[in-house]
């Protein structure tokens, strides 16, 4: 593998998972719940794990992640990696400001799907506030990303504006600390 | 030549009296080794929360770093008032009945100090926490142990109580949730107790430090039983549930009286608790409900991972109701509480604390403490079961 030549570098498997997936909510339980809660913290826990931390059996374990990968509420799993401690792989982020006017009968949600079928962009959000969307964009360089942005991005129909803000350095990413990892400072055996 | 005579020994001789703990051989022995993955810890692995961190620093900010009042800052024990009430249906005057302390080992210590004449008996629960004994024997009063019994899961029976009574006794102390065993006591048993404690006219120094930290039945405060307040010392702290061990911040709450006693005891030997600790705790009370929430879940999930990884490996323990330590039995193994722990130690790296270090009920058992990272918890069972199966073989 690739990834393991290069050493230092975070591997956290995560899950991605949305309550709200095309306007179709499902009751989620409270076992479930914690189900999703412990998986999105670490999507590589395995499921003799997760039953013995949920005090279930495996096969309750494993029905339910069927489940909730079924319903969509379970994208997926992937992992976070620090992809700055890879000379080689060093990808820059920027996250752009959209205005667009969105067309009659259309909305924001066109505007949208146009923008994010772009494998390019990491993530589109409708925002509230002075511009419309909210873009990230990954790319190797700053030209190529500064390219996506003019080229593709600006010259959509409905886009009207684009302003562009590059990330100088990542601190946290969800939920997580890009620092090096803190050590247990406690002492061996207290009472 | 001036002739020396035996050397004097100037140690005082109740000091000398008390044994050193038993945890310290232990702690010698893990720190020297590499590699070792600790069950023996007796406090969370959470950092503060930062929240927490970030009003202490505020406070140090603003300069509040002068004394604060003898039994604390007036706004902390307000805001203790109102969490004690809100959680655990028990109601006390910041003004008269609180005092903030040093962690809840100096409340123990003070409570003690307050209510002990010499001679005087002390009834102890054990296994129970390492300092209870020498605190009472510090305070000059005499430690009275009750072995209670592992087919009981170690609960304390009213008739062990009777049965320790002497005409010297002078007070019970309780610790529901248990160091180390995870027990808790229910309201029914609880009231049982407080019968026996009406009956024989006897003080109670509740140690609750570990009640916030319940995971199956709501929990039973001891003075919330009817008439105990007025016989009870309340103990309790923001090491555990807040994760705030080092901070060093406790509080008593009991009749005026005992509480006027104990703040004489407190201002003369300790002025007050660290200022900054106090700041940090008020924002605890104010904000942290959230925190431990998270904590307490988590807790919860590692108690079942362990108590079942446990029990599949053939050391059979209870599921505890509370704090964060199950405590297995060793005996099948053939070995006592030392031997197990020395040898998992040497062979497998893995340190737990010997029951026997907890009172002698204690001994065939091992304290094992679930407050560790999952990975860390996983990979311990892992070298456990190793050694308990390279015993069998």
């Amino acid at each position: 593998m690739i990834f393991t030549k290069f050493i230092g570098f975070y591997l956290w498997f995560v899950i991605i998972f949305s309550i709200f997936y095309k306007k179709r909510v499902m009751n989620v339980d409270a076992k479930q719940r914690e189900l999703l809660q412990l998986i999105e913290k670490n999507g590589r826990l395995d499921i003799s794990t997760i039953s013995n931390l949920m005090n279930i059996t495996q096969e309750e374990t494993s029905q339910m992640l069927k489940k909730l990968e079924k319903e969509n509420i379970i994208l997926g799993y992937s992992a976070i990696i620090n992809w700055a401690k890879d000379a080689d792989e060093a990808a820059v982020t920027a996250m752009i400001d959209v205005k667009v006017t969105p067309k009659r009968g259309v909305g924001f949600d066109k505007v949208a799907e146009r923008i994010y079928r772009f494998p390019e962009v990491k993530a589109v959000y409708l925002m509230s506030g002075v511009y419309d969307l909210s873009v990230s964009i990954e790319g190797k360089t700053m030209a190529e990303v500064a390219q996506f942005v003019s080229e593709k991005l600006s010259t959509i129909d409905s886009v009207i504006s684009t302003t562009t803000h590059f990330v100088l350095k990542k601190y946290k990413h969800d939920g997580l600390v890009f620092s090096d990892q803190e050590e247990d400072k406690r002492m061996m055996v207290t009472p | 030549m001036i002739s020396v005579k035996e050397k004097k020994n100037y140690l005082s001789q109740h000091v000398q009296a008390i044994k050193p703990s038993g945890i310290r051989r232990f702690f010698d022995l893990a720190s020297s080794m590499e590699d070792v993955i600790s069950l023996g810890v007796g406090e969370p692995d959470f950092v503060t929360p930062w929240t927490f961190i970030e009003a202490s620093y505020h406070s140090l900010e603003r300069g509040y770093t002068a004394y604060t009042a003898n039994a604390g800052l007036l706004e902390l024990r307000q805001e203790i008032s109102k969490y004690m009430r809100r959680r655990f249906q028990v109601t006390y005057s910041p003004e008269e009945e609180m005092v903030v302390t040093v962690g809840a080992s100096q409340a123990i210590d003070i409570a003690l100090r307050a209510i002990v004449n010499p001679g005087e008996e002390v009834i102890v629960v054990e296994p129970s926490f390492v300092s209870y004994a020498p605190t009472i024997t510090l305070a000059g009063g005499v430690p009275v142990p009750i072995h209670t019994q592992p087919d009981q899961e170690f609960k304390l029976q009213p008739e062990q109580i009777e049965a320790a009574i002497t005409a010297k006794t002078k007070a019970l102390l309780l610790c529901s949730p248990n160091n180390p065993t995870g027990t808790v006591l229910s309201k029914q048993e609880l009231v049982r107790i407080a019968e026996m404690v009406e009956k024989h006219d006897l003080l109670v120094i509740s140690d609750e430090i570990y009640g916030e930290l319940t995971y199956d039945e709501p929990y039973t405060s001891f003075p919330s039983i009817a008439s105990m307040q007025k016989r009870t010392i309340l103990i309790s702290g923001f090491s555990k549930a807040f994760a705030m061990t080092g901070w060093r911040l406790g509080f008593a709450c009991g009749p005026k009286e005992i509480i006027a006693a104990m703040l004489k005891i407190h201002q003369y030997t300790m002025m007050c608790a660290p200022t900054m600790a106090q700041y940090a705790a008020l924002e605890a009370l104010s904000n942290g409900a959230k925190d431990v929430m998270k904590m307490k879940e988590s807790y919860r999930q590692r108690r079942s991972l362990v108590t079942r990884s446990l029990n599949e490996m053939g050391l059979a323990c209870h599921l505890p109701g509370g704090s964060f330590y199950v405590f297995p039995c060793v005996k099948e193994t053939g070995l006592t509480s030392e031997e197990f722990a020395e040898q998992l130690l040497l062979k497998e790296k893995v340190a737990v604390v010997p029951g026997n270090v907890f009172g002698e009920s204690g001994e065939g058992y091992i304290r094992c403490s679930y407050a560790s990272s999952i990975p860390k918890l996983e990979e311990a069972m892992r070298r456990i079961q190793r050694f308990v199966q390279s015993l069998q073989s």
